[in-house]
């Protein structure tokens, strides 16, 4: 756009879009890592990390089915994939170059990077299949993309119960043969264990800002408003130039990259072990619960709905036999109260400031 | 690009938009057939027809939601007919939707700038680190939209959810919207439906004034045929997908086929019945 009135980039620009954000994203890892960590325990830590996954897993999904409107029930698979991906990379290297897959270096040490860069390839392994993955939702809507999406998790998980077995002993490791390390040593049915305990609240909370800052970002761009006009009608949207397939595909790439951010964050945490199931339909819903029941397309209400839907069965723990019988109803409950999600299409801000409801900061 | 003199005495290659022969059948029912058109800049022409007859296919055909069969479309002197709805919008076609088509739950104003997205680039570091580039053209955007929501009177409800609006807001919001496209040739599917007298004068005011300022070709399917007859200047009439007419709208008035396609024939009654 060649226009008037254009401003160069300059440097207070950059600062306020790109510098002040990633900033705030560290600020706020740096809190919880050292403030409210420590403050709260070791199980509230362990909740909260459960949550920092599933606000990145949910506001991901968000931006397939709630910004493009297309009914994606694959996410999980990404969110394994991701996890194998950066799993299986951080306990090999650790393997290969420190001849154990224990923590090695404290708090930003070489591990944690190690830990870094695993994840973010274990984000662009998942944005790879996510884009082979969009690929058919170019011809499908509604329930058979649904029934895809749904097939490929499953296919994935099959897939990985038939991996090798994983490999413990560094020696082993180098003197692999070919029938060893292909099918890759992922563990199989039993999971891939073992994996060095890096996730810590900094680097779960610095994603989740990121992925939060990326959603909004993308929601109030022309290209974030490109994919919601695919969300309200296709063929409107098609006839006004927009090119539905290659946005389709992005949203399943952009979405499928954090989701394997989220996957490498937990298979990284202590305490699990990532088993193919975790690629199965199980997980797939819960995170399309969330993404419902926070209100398609409404990047508040989703984290919300994360939020509160790995809170509650914590909450419930007391009632014991009851507790999902007792989650069961709550969420019928809302079904039937908030049918269009906790904030509908809205976001939190446009109620308190009613005055920007168009969106229209740029 | 806007070489080409007004008035049809223009050639075929001053064409805007210029269809040969089109026709599409469903299953055994052929749908439209041996469509042709040929408008110029500054054309402003309708598209009439009994319920059934083909108009709105013809529509479908030009904006790539169906393949035509046979012949072809030319928009500029650019084949389209081989191309995907949104390359023919950005070949510089626009429609309007005859059944509202609007985003529903989007801002009138988004609506309006989510049509202004393809005379852009748009790459994902652009808009995710809000690079100089994509924050200029971001504004411009906005300021294309508002432009556009002035002219048609809709500025002071930029903010409302598009399916909040009145009918006939409704109805001018699809119009700006196509014309945010910036289209060489604009395709309006009864744009007058289910508004009042006051709206249509208004309307037809306003549909000149976008073809004088903007030098577009118009194509206008309209039921309403004081106001086809009023501001076309030449009219195709369509019966069971064949056209059975063309001309000015003083001829097609006469025409005895367009007479007949609309009202019917006068039949023998048999003996003893009374009308």
């Amino acid at each position: 756009m060649d226009d008037s009135n254009n401003l160069a980039p300059t440097r207070s620009a950059v600062l306020r879009n790109v510098t002040l954000p990633v900033a705030g994203a560290v600020a706020l890892g740096l809190l919880m890592q050292l403030v409210v960590g420590p403050a709260s325990g070791p199980y509230a830590t362990r909740l909260m990390l459960d949550v920092g996954v599933a606000i990145i897993a949910a506001v991901s999904l968000n931006i397939i089915n709630g910004y493009t409107g297309q009914f994606s029930v694959g996410h999980a698979a990404f969110i394994a994939a991701g996890g194998y991906v950066a799993g299986s990379f951080t306990y090999y290297c650790s393997l290969l170059w420190w001849g154990e897959y224990a923590k090695h270096g404290g708090f930003l040490g070489m591990g944690e990077w190690l830990f870094f860069c695993s994840c973010l390839l274990g984000g662009f392994g998942a944005a790879a299949l996510g884009w082979l993955v969009g690929l058919p939702s170019l011809r499908l809507r509604g329930d058979y993309l649904a029934i895809v999406t749904l097939g490929f998790g499953e296919i994935l998980r099959v897939l990985l119960q038939n991996t090798n077995r994983q490999i413990f002993d560094a020696e082993q490791l180098r003197d692999a043969t070919w029938r060893q390390l292909v099918p890759p040593p992922l563990g199989g049915a039993q999971g891939f264990s073992d994996v060095p305990k890096y996730t810590n609240l900094f680097w779960m909370y610095l994603m989740v800002a990121v992925t939060l800052f990326v959603a909004v970002r993308l929601k109030i761009s022309s290209t974030g408003r490109a994919f919601l006009s695919i969300r309200e009608d296709e063929i409107a949207a098609e006839a006004m130039g927009v090119d539905i397939t290659r946005l389709k595909v992005r949203a399943f790439i952009v979405a499928a990259f954090f989701a394997g951010i989220a996957g490498g964050l937990f298979a990284h945490q202590s305490g699990t072990v990532i088993r193919p199931i975790d690629a199965g339909f199980q997980r797939s819903f819960e995170i399309v619960i969330m993404v419902v029941l926070g209100g398609l397309g409404s990047i508040s209400g989703v984290t919300l709905a994360a939020v509160i839907l790995t809170l509650l069965p914590a909450l419930l723990l007391d009632f014991a036999q009851y507790r999902m019988i007792l989650y069961a109803l709550l969420l019928i409950l809302l079904m039937i109260f908030r049918p269009q999600g906790l904030l509908g299409v809205k976001e939190l801000w446009d109620f308190a400031r009613p005055w920007r409801r168009g969106g229209t900061r740029t | 690009m806007n070489h080409v003199p007004d008035g049809a005495s223009a050639g075929p290659l001053d064409m805007l938009l210029d269809v040969r022969g089109i026709a599409i059948s469903f299953g055994g029912l052929s749908a439209v057939r041996d469509f042709s058109l040929h408008m110029p800049s500054g054309a402003l022409y309708g598209l009439i027809g009994p319920n059934g007859a083909g108009k709105t296919t013809v529509f479908n055909l030009l904006t790539g939601v169906y393949r035509t069969e046979t012949g072809s479309i030319a928009v500029r002197g650019r084949r389209v007919d081989a191309l995907k709805p949104h390359q023919i919008a950005t070949a510089g076609l626009a429609r309007t939707f005859q059944n509202i088509r609007l985003f529903g739950h989007l801002s009138v104003l988004d609506n309006v700038r989510v049509a202004c997205h393809l005379r852009g680039r748009h790459g994902l570091a652009g808009t995710l680190l809000r690079l100089g580039h994509h924050v200029a053209q971001e504004r411009s955007i906005t300021r294309r939209a508002r432009d556009l929501l002035a002219m048609f009177g809709l500025s002071d409800r930029e903010d409302h959810q598009a399916r909040h609006l009145s009918y006939g807001d409704q109805r001018r919001l699809e119009i700006a919207r196509a014309l945010a496209t910036e289209p060489k040739v604009l395709l309006l599917d009864e744009p007058a439906a289910g508004m009042n007298a006051q709206e249509k004068v208004d309307l037809a005011g306003l549909i000149r004034r976008i073809r004088d300022e903007r030098g577009l070709a118009i194509l206008l399917i309209e039921h309403d045929m004081g106001l086809v007859m009023n501001v076309c200047q030449r009219i195709t009439v369509l019966e069971y997908g064949a056209v059975i007419a063309e001309g000015e709208p003083t001829d097609i008035q006469k025409n005895p086929r367009v007479i007949e396609a609309y009202l019917g024939t006068p039949v023998e009654l048999p003996a003893g019945w009374e009308v």
